[in-house]
């Protein structure tokens, strides 16, 4: 049972270690600045949630008392992970390409971060004039 | 075998915040260097929660809640400072 359960645990550790190098080698590695977006919030999440998850067995099984707290923890980076990658995606958009630039939605549909409902950036503002400019309040 | 497995991850998230920290000096774009601080800032939660199992003490969770809500805000606000030129409007 010992056994079992050792095995299970350094197997978590394993992989989540081997997912975690591998997400941030990604972010050296890929070319683009959309693709080096992937790496990080899936496999570095994921490295994240294994290790996270063995040291909840090893608490359980071999420390003081089994906690929760890190499941925690895991759930809370599982939350946040794909907000983060939202906004830096954005902050992307509109800092390298402008409207014109980006591949066609198709018929009748149009780019939401570049949507009159939704946040005008203050870049976009500078390059056209025809939308109102909002007063700055630095 | 437990111990081996441990001492294997803690070199990898090292390694990984050495590809961060790779990033952040040579990376040619703002969004690079804000996401790789977020990734610094995972990374750093999995090398916290590795110690508290190699010391065998749970003290270290409220550190690692604190890292992961602290990192995320400050990436978001990052990101919103750059979209909106203000971060509370």
């Amino acid at each position: 049972m010992e056994l079992i359960l050792e095995i299970v645990i350094t197997a978590f550790l394993v992989i989540g270690g081997l997912f975690g190098l591998i997400g941030s080698f990604g972010l050296v590695k890929l070319p683009d600045q959309m693709t080096r977006l992937h790496a990080p919030t899936k496999a570095a999440t994921l490295g994240v949630g294994g290790v996270l998850l063995a040291s909840v067995l090893w608490f359980g099984f071999f420390g003081e008392h089994a906690s929760w707290h890190e499941l925690l923890i895991v759930i809370f980076l599982f939350l946040t992970a794909p907000i983060t990658g939202l906004m830096i995606a954005k902050t992307n958009i509109h800092l390298t390409w402008r409207a014109e630039d980006l591949p066609d939605p198709g018929p009748d549909m149009h780019w939401a971060t570049y949507g009159d409902s939704a946040e005008q950036s203050l870049m976009d503002m500078d390059q056209d004039s025809d939308r109102p400019k909002r007063e700055n309040h630095f | 075998m437990i111990l081996y497995a441990l001492y294997f991850a803690l070199s990898c998230f090292g390694i990984a915040q050495l590809f961060c920290v790779y990033r952040i000096i040579v990376g040619p774009g703002v969004g690079d260097r804000i996401l790789a601080l977020d990734t610094m800032s995972i990374n750093f939660i999995a090398l916290i929660g590795l110690f508290g199992v190699t010391f065998n003490t749970s003290m270290y969770f409220e550190i690692m809640l604190l890292f992961a809500m602290v990192g995320f805000i400050s990436t978001v606000a990052y990101a919103k400072f750059l979209l909106r030129g203000d971060v509370i409007e």
